[in-house]
């Protein structure tokens, strides 16, 4: 008696068992849903930091649009050209661009202790919040608050907080992704070649009397890297010396020129 | 020297109507906008425009502003139009008052012809005339109670009458009894209007809490108090109000409290509008001992000075100077909450202003939003009362201009 019993519940188990899986095995081949097979393949070869600099929320939808064609192949800045060649491969085509790599780069030297404070700041330690809500604890109205927002928000762990309350790029690390430079609120940062040498580390659109007066480290726009630049690479815009790196040959001219020091190598 | 940023009130800036170089007299317009949210500024003093360039004002800005110097002998430009009580129609009353470039006088600065515009559709019924104080420290309002009731009666009814309202309150808190008793004094006679006497209590002076007390009524979320058929005007506003009709005298100067242990003698100060900080603080026998901070406003909403060098506003109603001893230590770093929920408690729009500040900390402005963060008046009661001193109202002020933004673009 009891091994029928047994039996019986052996048999209805295994039968719904075998109903339900035949009915699985069944929509599973009529619902099938086509996938990609390169979209898993990209995913490998993308660096999967999904920092979103390509403007899709992160590297699955990266792939996806790489596969379906929605946006170019060379879509990824932060995995540069290296990224680009086994994406390409994936892709079945063949690569014609190269991709110049670029290099996040702090346009301010005035740490504490060069550029002079209007207050002392007390609230929320967040460079974005702190703009908003008093307009920056420092005299100029251009520099680097150090408060941060910036480490905050590079995906590759690149930026770091240094002595003087300005942010460290570490070259190694930065892709060149520029998410920090959408967040910083007063827009210090620039993406750079990553071939550049030479950089002005100055932000400050004041003019020079007004430079002098709150900071050690400003450009005062006082031309005289205009004039020593032999390739007419420097320009000088809003009392602001622009380097043009297409032309510039890394001479370091400017660099001894410059009165305030604020043109520096990279 | 005299400052007179453009925009100084709620709504769009004003143009300037003058060039460097021009004479201007007492009274005279100086600066509009076509916007109907706005309110002209007039000159305080008859000088000569030296400037109009950016300059500083207290929320450490630069402001687009006109710099006015006086001539040694002043005079002012009045233009009286005598009218008798039946050309006062609501519409003269409301250009007189746009034109007077009259504002909230209570902090907010809000172009009092815009509150006097109710849509047709919610008719006010009860004028409320807000005599409570609006922070600590200030004693504005109780100098005005005692010294202009005529006018403050006479601002009443013109204000009624231009909204068509049948019911007038003065409310004053119980620490006045010498307010309440002048101004009792003064209505007597006037049968629509009533004096109320309320607790005295921080934020009493805040317009929806001040309908709550008075009428019993609760304005809704993200309304405004004409949804529930009230009006309030502070009282510096109602003097104005009266004496721009009766006077044609607009907005040039406001009743300026200048106190905080760390003054040496506490006083308010009849001020133009533009006077430097720094002539208010050495008028009152300059700061004493250790200064901490000196606040521009009062002490809950008002803004730190990092310099003086900022001119008194329309909705400046005081200057608090506190000693050092008195302000709390500077802080590297924001402590976590410890969830004690006194600022629940606290609020007095009755919003959570823990969860509040989670969420901006996080960037999720949708949260914040359905929290509630666009009910939050600033009191400041929440950092109050916050046993690790969480900066409350510098993340709300940060979440509500972000989702106003937002909602602009």
């Amino acid at each position: 008696m009891e091994v029928m019993l047994v039996l019986k519940a052996v048999a209805a188990l295994g039968g719904l068992g075998l109903v339900f899986g035949s009915l699985l095995e069944v929509t599973s081949r009529k619902f099938a849903v086509e996938v990609d097979p390169r979209v898993s393949l990209l995913l490998a070869v993308l660096p999967g930091a999904n920092c979103g600099a390509c403007g899709l929320p992160g590297c699955e939808a990266a792939a996806e649009a790489i596969a379906s064609g929605k946006i170019p192949i060379d879509s990824c800045v932060a995995g540069g050209q290296e990224t680009l060649e086994a994406v390409a491969r994936v892709m079945g085509v063949e690569v014609t661009t190269l991709i110049e790599p670029f290099r996040a780069f702090i346009r301010c030297g005035g740490g504490r202790g060069k550029v002079s404070l209007r207050f002392l700041y007390d609230g929320v330690a967040d460079c974005v919040i702190a703009e908003k809500t008093t307009h920056g604890d420092l005299a100029c109205s251009y520099g680097c608050l150090g408060l941060g927002s910036c480490v905050k928000s590079c995906p590759f762990d690149a930026l770091s907080i240094g002595e003087n309350h300005l942010p460290v790029v570490n070259w190694a690390k930065c892709t060149g992704c520029g998410i920090c430079v959408s967040i910083c609120p007063r827009k210090i940062i620039s993406l750079v070649p990553e071939k550049a040498q030479i950089g002005v580390a100055c932000n400050s659109k004041d003019k020079g009397p007004v430079v002098r007066k709150i900071c050690q480290v400003g450009c005062i726009a006082c031309n005289a890297c205009v004039k020593v630049c032999e390739s007419g690479a420097i320009t000088l815009v809003d009392n602001l010396a622009i380097i043009d790196y297409k032309k510039c040959t890394f001479c370091g001219k400017c660099i001894e020129k410059c009165p305030t020091k604020c043109i520096v190598l990279l | 020297m005299v400052v007179l940023p453009l925009s100084q009130h709620v709504g769009a800036p004003c143009e300037p109507l003058i060039q460097v170089g021009d004479k201007v007299k007492a009274g005279q317009k100086v600066a509009e906008s076509s916007a109907f949210c706005s309110a002209p500024i007039h000159s305080p003093v008859f000088g000569e425009v030296k400037a109009i360039e950016p300059h500083l004002t207290f929320t450490s800005a630069k402001v687009m502003s006109i710099v006015i110097a006086p001539f040694e002998e002043q005079q002012e430009e009045r233009i009286v139009v005598p009218r008798d009580e039946t050309e006062l129609t609501p519409e003269v009353i409301r250009e007189i008052v746009k034109e007077a470039g009259i504002v909230g006088l209570g902090g907010a600065a809000f172009p009092t012809h815009v509150k006097l515009s109710p849509p047709k559709e919610k008719p006010i019924d009860t004028v409320i005339i807000n005599g409570c104080e609006c922070e600590p420290y200030l004693t504005v309002d109780h100098r005005n109670l005692l010294e202009k009731p005529e006018k403050i009666i006479d601002g009443l009814k013109l204000i009624m009458k231009t909204v068509s309202a049948k019911q007038g309150y003065i409310a004053i808190e119980d620490n006045k009894p010498d307010a309440i008793e002048t101004i009792l004094k003064h209505c007597e006679k006037e049968v629509e209007i009533d004096v109320v006497a309320l607790k005295t209590k921080y934020p009493q002076g805040a317009e929806k809490q001040l309908i709550k007390a008075i009428l019993k009524r609760e304005v809704p979320s993200g309304g405004l108090p004409f949804d529930v058929g009230a009006l309030v005007q502070n009282v510096g506003t109602t003097i104005a109000i009266s004496e721009a009709v009766r006077e044609g005298k607009p907005l040039i100067e406001r009743i300026i409290t200048v106190s905080g242990q760390g003054i040496k003698e506490a006083k308010n100060l009849l001020v133009k509008i533009g006077t430097l900080a720094r002539e208010l603080i050495d008028f009152c026998g300059d700061v004493v001992g250790e200064t901490g901070k000196i606040i521009f406003g009062g002490p809950m909403t008002g803004y730190a000075l990092f310099t003086l060098d900022v001119p008194v506003v329309k909705g400046t109603s005081g200057i608090v100077v506190i000693p050092k001893k008195m302000t709390p230590e500077l802080r590297d770093q924001i402590d976590l909450c410890i969830r004690c929920g006194r600022c629940v408690e606290a609020c007095p729009s009755r919003i959570m202003p823990n969860f509040i500040l989670d969420f901006t900390l996080a960037e999720k402005l949708d949260l914040v939003e359905k929290y509630g963060v666009l009910d939050c008046i600033e009191c400041g009661c929440c950092g109050f009362v916050c046993p690790t001193k969480r900066p409350f109202v510098q993340l709300i002020r940060y979440a509500k201009g972000k989702i106003l933004e937002e909602k602009k673009a």
